[in-house]
């Protein structure tokens, strides 16, 4: 494992942008406001990106955090208007062709929502955009978009737009993946694989992977309770699924060459700013 | 007969859908496993293309396009698929075109291949197509289908209406519209809004979308005729739809936008699951003890019971939505990746309610 920063948060200054990936359910949005609170408290300015559409975001981190949902429509539509076609965005959109040109070049939905990326990391507005990246499987394909779609296009302002962002992802000191799992068995098997294909395939620079939900804790005392009890048994459970995570934030440890940082189990289902601001104070303490 | 033991002796196709990180695949593997020890023959189909079935059903392997079947000791039969969405694409042009130079210039396009590959709406129209084509099979009594672990998941439902609605998009029939010389459109240049296009993405992505739409002519009825036959075994009576959810508000949440969507297109939840609960043990008895390492014990015991009953409340509203009172899944210690494990979930499935409770 590289030895660890002197400043805990130091991977959150290394680039300007920083795209949070993960698959569904391991908590990537509040990972994402995690990390938007505590460079927002270290006094960096701090833009998150929503993408799926869900804006869960603007009620997580809190008043002081702008917050932009982007769409690829969206996106599309202010790119051909920046690009002086804005008479084909108007044309596009009337006439619903905007998934046939989808389909005719895939991955321009993402090269249009990366390009936005870029812009607001080019516009000097920002000292750090955290991007709640894409859910589910789709981190891959989205992040891999401009590399596929270079090799079918050979030319236009799409190309030259695929190659700027390219330019973008594959920079170390301009945007970095970081890589959201959970401590268990499948979740970390495909952690490794999309950590993988990222860095080996997508040349793609990886931040820090955090391990979240992490139940940590010394075993309870069995010896203390009568097997066959309710307090027993609730202790041999808590025990079990501790030693599960530890076992498996062991074994991603020893796959992937990255820091880890662990986030805690907390007892909250539904989180809030305060939940929020509490964890990221753990993400400055808590290294592994 | 709870729910699920109805609903796996008689539906045909049983749908899972949910968000990811919830055991759906588990589930799915769970309820074929059930299947197969009432008798029927059942095939899980995944499209998930992460190994989460292979994995939960410890299949060392992988799985493949065609099903394989799985060793186990019941009186029926458990198969298991990934679902590869281009070579189900590939499937259907074979079968629908009219003679093999025409199959053979779409299979080649460079437009197709996206298509087949990549597009979104293709995955969920070629599991509708797959779901089908197994049902047909002589070899399966049962279909069980695991949804992609995203919002969209239930595209499949509209999927062959989707593609109905592609062949009808206005720059379909731009481009395959009779000129004046009743030629069809050749030339990019003669249109102006395929000109903007071309300006756009580049001339070349275009041109090949223009040979794939000319290779397809012919072949949209095929394609039509399919999807309708596919449109009505989903909404057949024999189709059922299971969600499955997590006791987080999250998950909770998309399963009640699930619910919302069947609703909308008529369609009847048929049971509920919900997995990952945290075990109650009940509230602990007595005051809490002074000595530190027996406070621990005590702590924990009460922090689960108000996981336990949290969660509960959490589950309230998709059970107000839907009607339908969930089977509760525990928390397992460990990871369920082998046959073993699946038949303890099978088990918690099918014992009832008492799944939730610890066992004495």
């Amino acid at each position: 494992m590289p030895p660890k920063s002197e400043n805990p948060l130091q991977f959150l200054t290394d680039s300007r942008v920083v795209i949070v990936a993960g698959k569904g359910g391991v908590g990537k949005t509040t990972v994402t406001a995690v990390l938007a609170r505590a460079a927002t408290d270290a006094g960096l300015r701090v833009l998150v990106v929503e993408l799926d559409g869900k804006s869960a975001l603007a009620s997580l981190v809190g008043d002081d955090i702008a917050c932009l949902p982007l769409t690829p429509t969206a996106a599309l539509a202010e790119y051909l208007d920046t690009h002086g076609l804005g008479r084909v965005a108007k044309r596009l959109a009337t006439s619903g062709v905007i998934e046939v040109v989808a389909t005719a070049a895939p991955g321009i939905d993402d090269i249009v929502v990366l390009g936005k990326i870029k812009q607001l990391e080019q516009s000097g507005s920002y000292d750090l955009v955290v991007v709640d990246g894409p859910a589910a499987g789709h981190a891959i394909t989205f992040l891999m978009a401009p590399a596929n779609l270079l090799k079918l296009v050979r030319g236009g302002p799409i190309h030259s737009q695929a190659v700027d962002v390219a330019d973008m992802l594959n920079d170390p000191t301009r945007s970095q993946v970081i890589l959201v799992t959970l401590p268990e068995t499948t979740p970390v098997n495909e952690v490794i694989e999309t950590a993988e294909s990222l860095r080996d395939d997508g040349g793609l620079r990886l931040g820090p992977v955090v391990v979240n939900a992490f139940d940590e804790g010394d075993d309870l005392p069995l010896d203390r309770a009568t097997p066959g009890t309710p307090l027993y048994e609730a202790a041999e459970f808590r025990n079990a699924r501790r030693a599960l995570h530890r076992q498996e934030a062991k074994r991603l440890a020893e796959a992937l060459d990255l820091e880890q940082i662990r986030l805690p189990l907390i007892a909250a289902q539904s989180l809030d700013p305060d939940a929020i601001q509490g964890l990221s104070q753990r993400l400055g303490a808590r290294r592994e | 007969m709870s729910d699920l033991e109805a609903l796996i002796s008689t539906a045909d196709v049983v749908v899972c859908c949910g968000s990811g990180g919830v055991g759906k695949t588990t589930t799915a593997a769970a309820l074929g496993l059930q299947a197969a020890r009432n008798g029927r023959r059942c095939v899980v189909v995944t499209i998930d293309p992460a190994k989460r079935l292979a994995d939960a059903l410890g299949v060392p392997g992988g799985l493949t396009n065609d099903p394989i079947q799985l060793p186990i000791d019941e009186p029926g039969e458990l198969w298991a698929l990934m679902l590869d969405a281009a070579s189900t694409f590939d499937g259907l042009v074979l079968a629908n075109a009219a003679n093999p130079e025409q199959a053979n210039r779409i299979l080649t396009n460079g437009f197709y291949r996206n298509i087949a590959g990549s597009l979104g709406g293709t995955q969920e129209y070629m599991a509708a197509e797959r779901l089908l084509a197994l049902h047909l099979d002589q070899r399966f009594d049962l279909v069980i289908v695991d949804t992609p672990p995203t919002r969209n998941a239930l595209d499949f439902l509209d999927a062959p209406r989707t593609l109905a609605r592609f062949l009808d998009h206005p720059v379909f029939k731009l481009m395959m519209m009779p000129t004046r010389r009743g030629l069809r459109v050749l030339s990019i240049a003669a249109q102006p809004l395929l000109r903007s296009i071309g300006k756009v993405i580049g001339t070349e992505v275009l041109a090949d979308a223009l040979a794939f739409f000319q290779a397809f002519d012919g072949m949209e009825t095929g394609f039509r005729n399919r999807a309708d036959e596919v449109i009505e075994l989903l909404h057949g009576e024999t189709t059922r739809f299971v969600l499955v959810a997590s006791p987080r508000v999250d998950t909770i949440d998309e399963a009640r936008y699930f619910a919302d969507r069947l609703e909308d297109k008529d369609l009847v939840v048929g049971a509920i699951i919900v997995n990952r609960a945290t075990p109650d043990f009940g509230e602990p008895t007595g005051k809490r003890p002074r000595r530190l390492a027996d406070a621990a014990l005590y702590d924990n015991q009460a922090q689960l019971h108000a996981l336990a009953v949290g969660e509960h409340a959490q589950i309230a509203p998709l059970v107000t939505d839907t009607g339908r009172q969930p089977t509760w899944v525990r928390l397992l210690p460990g990871d369920v990746h082998e046959l073993e494990a699946l038949d303890t979930i099978r088990s918690l499935l099918f014992t009832g309610s008492a799944a939730a409770q610890p066992s004495r």
